[in-house]
């Protein structure tokens, strides 16, 4: 797994990707920061982070589209298909080096807090449970982008998946209020990304919905560990 | 070393290979061959565990690949027909990448000096892959198979798309290699075959279809009774005239090597000379025979027999 995680975070930074993706992120974070709390004179990191839901939604499938699709159009995955390494190891290698440099990127706005905390109090507790929720957001998303990236070899096509699911899931909360039927308007609530989002901008640290992301992470980094070793019986 | 029994695959309905069995022991350079499609790519790829086989099981050095992947793994060192290489990194920074990806301990700076340096791209290994030529990137990818010193090497068309130089280098780096382990290669140029390897095992459509050395596979279709004989005269009147005798079992026109002149391979029955009653019956015709002499069989015209097609009517060797 390490020389997976290795190779991945060189071909991040040693092409423009890696730069470019938290460069975009830091300009949204930066944005955010400038506009709810410098201009509007608060601490409070909620609205930042509401809107980061989103920035992060549409950013993560730059990230993950290229993981599993570029091996295969390039037959790379060959390589990593006769090496004596199992397919968890491979896509967890694969997993981690996006999630990392999405931490990269994410840790702007614990600098943006520190900077805050210069001037005023900052609630560190409340800005970690912020921190924590974008977190899990984000690896939940690099899973269903490296899943998606599993089933085809065009990285345009992954990363437009990817958008799809993203655009998706937003649109799930509008679902939700446009069924009748109360059960299923429910069930369909607590499958929205945004709903067990929201609790941690309130700065409510749910266990429900930290093992919500962490399973949609796991499920799908289970489902690309499938994907990957089908290609064996193809 | 290398167990095969009984392997098949399917890709849907379209059978790949077809119930195949074969060892291979220690230290035999064995050449698949068949031609495009014959199941020799779906064979090394099995053998690897890049493929999964429908049926059947595969023993490498004893540990059953499907049951110990990893361990069984270990032992192989595989190249396929296009090397899978990351050509945005530099050829040592990938054959780093292969060592730890192996999962080898055994130093990783002299591993990767060791196999630069057996496959000649010591000079090269500071230079990104994508900038590298075709053959230097076939030595990578020989390179990387190489890391590790596996028991085992699998090396499916290793001479593809290279320059007749390079043809040669490879080649020989293959023979040293062969010296000292388990080299299985698949090629459907037949020139490499008979040069590189002890053992063939001819596929067609997914089958064994002969499994012997090159030597014995010529041995065993060359006929003591087949001449190629050098006749002046309308081909017709030839072939009618050879056709009508007793002995002769088949007459295949071959070139025509003067203006009216014709060389013909005429194959008579088994244990019978038939010099004499080919050389009355054109006289006969009016037809001078010109000359004649043995026909020696190649492993080419094995290989097209093997595969059903007549000998003598396609180009000789790729190489």
């Amino acid at each position: 797994m390490n020389a997976i995680l290795k190779r991945e975070m060189n071909a991040y930074f040693d092409s423009p990707l890696g730069y470019v993706f938290i460069a975009v992120y830091y300009l949204f974070a930066g944005y955010f920061f400038l506009l709810y709390n410098l201009y509007g004179n608060s601490t409070d990191m909620r609205a930042l982070f509401e809107m980061m839901f989103t920035v992060t939604l549409f950013l993560i499938p730059v990230l993950t589209m290229r993981l599993m699709s570029e091996d295969k159009k390039a037959r790379t995955d060959q390589l990593l298909l006769m090496a004596p390494v199992s397919g968890t190891a491979i896509v967890a290698g694969k997993f981690l080096a996006a999630l990392f440099v999405y931490l990269v990127a994410m840790a702007i706005t614990l600098v943006q807090a520190a900077v805050l905390s210069q001037f005023a109090l900052v609630e560190w507790s409340v800005v970690l449970g912020h921190f924590i929720g974008l977190f899990l957001l984000g690896s939940a998303l690099t899973a269903i982008g490296i899943f998606i990236s599993a089933l085809t070899e065009n990285q345009v096509i992954a990363a437009i998946g990817g958008f799809c699911t993203g655009f998706f899931l937003m649109l799930l909360d509008s679902v939700a209020g446009m069924i009748t039927n109360t059960r299923l308007a429910g069930f369909v609530t607590d499958l929205s990304f945004q709903t067990h989002y929201k609790n941690f901008t309130y700065g409510l640290f749910n266990v429900a919905d930290i093992v919500f992301y962490v399973s949609v992470a796991g499920l799908f980094l289970f489902l690309t560990v499938c994907a990957f070793e089908k290609r064996r019986f193809e | 070393m290398i167990e095969v029994s009984h392997v098949s695959k399917q890709y849907g309905s379209k059978i790949a290979l077809a119930d195949i069995s074969f060892s291979v022991p220690g230290g035999q350079v064995l050449g698949l061959l068949g031609l495009n499609g014959a199941g020799k790519s779906t064979t090394m790829n099995i053998l690897t565990g890049c493929l999964a086989a429908t049926e059947g099981t595969v023993l490498i050095d004893g540990i059953d690949l499907a049951k110990e992947a990893k361990a069984a793994k270990r032992k192989i060192g595989y190249m396929p027909e296009i090397p899978p290489l990351y050509t945005d990194m530099l050829a040592e920074d990938f054959l780093g990448f292969v060592y730890e990806l192996k999962g080898l301990k055994t130093g990783k700076k002299d591993a990767v000096g060791r196999v630069c340096e057996r496959a000649g791209i010591d000079h090269v290994r500071k230079r990104m892959i994508r900038n590298l030529s075709k053959g230097y990137r076939q030595r990578v990818g020989l390179a990387s198979a190489m890391l590790g010193e596996p028991k085992i090497l699998i090396l499916d068309e290793p001479t593809v798309g290279l320059d007749p130089t390079q043809i040669i280098e490879i080649r020989s780096l293959i023979a040293e290699i062969g010296k000292e382990r388990t080299v299985i290669l698949s090629s459907h140029i037949l020139s490499e075959i008979q040069a590189v390897c002890e053992r063939v095992i001819v596929l067609d459509q997914g089958k064994i279809v002969a499994d012997d050395t090159p030597q014995n596979l010529e041995n065993a279709i060359q006929s003591k009774d087949s001449y190629i004989a050098l006749v002046e005269g309308e081909p017709s009147l030839v072939e009618r005239a050879l056709r009508a005798l007793e002995h002769v079992k088949e007459v295949t026109r071959l070139n025509e090597e003067e203006p009216g002149v014709y060389s013909y391979r005429i194959r008579g029955r088994e244990h019978v000379d038939i010099r004499r009653e080919v050389f009355l019956a054109l006289a006969g015709a009016g037809c001078p025979l010109l000359g004649t002499r043995s026909a020696h069989v190649t492993l080419e015209d094995v290989f097209l027999r093997l595969v059903g097609k007549k000998e003598g009517t396609t180009g000789r060797d790729e190489a």
